[in-house]
């Protein structure tokens, strides 16, 4: 008999912090994987719903890893996918409730992309590709690991929007009044970019100068 | 056990609705009033915005109050209630189904600095879902002091360019009746907007524009024959 006990992976081992690093670079989940676009272009002409969306998304996303990954042994195969979308629904739900509860001016903002979250494919695409598959700790490493990735690109293109676009970050204006042309100055907004396509266009160049800098991103021709 | 099988993945199922049934109701039974309240407090602000006095959102109900001296609920040019509950707890969605004459609607009567105002509340379709507002009228009845308006779902930059005061801004000095007789304030096309009734609309937001149009008139008519009276 073998007196040899399994050791035990520590909660932060090395491969544990690679599921939360990795999805800032290497594998990030909008710039590599090109998920969650659609939001990435609906939502990110202010600074302000940008945070609070990706906040959105990495509490669901964590707590909707850690549960799928809890019941991913009692989850019966055919109907896997619906009991991942229930689990969403219910979990983005609640955030909306909150949000009304809570933080209303910033839910009327947000209004129908909350419930968009449901169909942002990162989050069904993390719960299908690694919490049923993995354990809760590792699932729950993974989920912040991606929504921090999408959140943290998200926020950038939001940056350059709000700035470039309307002169200002958070709604405080940053372009000093007197630049502007109606002030007898230099400087225009740039109305593009609070139109989506701008947004592709920002996350284009993201993914340009990641991929200038991570050079084993590029794919051989 | 196996969770394959017919029999586990109804019961899997069955379980799991009833579960997530349980936690939902409870959550928004529980945030219920809290969200109630902030909807409430909502409206009291556009109210109050309308005839001009901007307050936070904490502060809206003590400043509805002061500002809001009655609230009438009319019918047919008469006033049916005098019960400020009972008209603003109106449903608009509700209330602009019936005729213009059949409808039971609010009437804000506003006191700030010692002029009275009268404020219409009005709910109308946008392209996208509802859209509403509320637009102040001076003691005569007749002319506007201001407006603003609500959405559901415009179209940022487009149809949603209505609650901006680029648009708003173009209402006070407007009149909605002459010499007597209603005539409501048309939205027509940007840039061709001329005299006391009619307001440039969005361009690229023409369908919101309209709905905004049709629900002046609409909710505007249900009071003229009162205006006409005082």
């Amino acid at each position: 008999m073998s007196t040899e006990v399994k050791q035990k992976e520590s909660l932060f081992s090395k491969k544990n912090r690679k599921l939360i690093s990795d999805p800032f670079n290497d594998n990030n989940p909008i710039t590599v994987q090109v998920l969650g676009i659609c939001s990435a272009l609906a939502i990110t002409v202010k600074l302000e719903p940008a945070i609070v969306m990706s906040l959105s998304v990495v509490f669901v996303m964590a707590a909707g890893n850690v549960i799928i990954s809890l019941i991913r042994n009692l989850i019966p195969n055919r109907i896997r996918i619906i009991v991942q979308l229930v689990v969403v629904a219910s979990l983005v739900i609640l955030v909306d409730q909150f949000l009304k509860a809570y933080a209303y001016d910033v839910s009327k903002q947000l209004s129908v992309f909350v419930g968009l979250i449901i169909t942002n494919c990162i989050i069904m695409g993390r719960f299908e590709a690694f919490a049923l598959a993995n354990g809760p700790w590792k699932s729950f490493m993974d989920g912040i690991g991606n929504s921090i990735g999408y959140g943290v690109i998200l926020i950038a293109v939001a940056f350059f929007r709000e700035l470039l676009g309307s002169g200002a970050l958070l709604g405080f204006q940053v372009i000093p009044d007197s630049w502007y042309i109606a002030n007898g100055g230099f400087y225009a907004n740039n109305g593009f970019f609070l139109f989506p396509p701008m947004a592709l266009i920002v996350v284009g160049l993201i993914i340009w100068a990641q991929r200038a800098k991570n050079t084993k991103l590029i794919e051989e021709n | 056990m196996n969770v394959n099988s017919n029999g586990y993945t109804y019961t899997f199922a069955t379980v799991m609705v009833v579960l997530v049934a349980v936690l939902l109701s409870g959550a928004s039974l529980g945030l219920k009033s809290k969200q109630e309240s902030n909807v409430k407090q909502e409206k009291m602000q556009s109210i109050l915005a309308s005839v001009g006095v901007a307050v936070d959102r904490d502060e809206a109900q003590a400043a509805y109050d002061e500002v809001i001296t009655k609230v009438l609920t009319i019918k047919g040019g008469e006033v049916v209630s005098e019960d400020r509950e009972t008209a603003f707890n109106v449903d608009m969605a509700k209330a602009i189904k019936s005729s213009n004459m059949e409808r039971e609607v609010p009437l804000y009567v506003a006191n700030k600095n010692g002029e009275s105002f009268y404020i219409v509340p009005m709910r109308g379709k946008g392209l996208w879902g509802p859209v509403w507002g509320f637009v102040s009228l001076e003691e005569d009845g007749n002319t506007v002091v201001g407006a603003n308006f609500g959405h559901k779902s415009e179209t940022p930059g487009l149809g949603a360019e209505i609650s901006t005061p680029m648009f708003t801004d173009q209402f006070p000095g407007k009149k909605i009746s002459e010499a007597g007789i209603f005539q409501s304030i048309s939205v027509v096309k940007q840039g061709t907007s001329s005299g006391d009734y009619a307001v440039d609309g969005i361009s690229g937001g023409t369908i919101t524009s309209n709905g905004v149009n049709d629900m002046l008139a609409d909710c505007l008519a249900p009071y003229a024959e009162y205006f006409k009276n005082i």
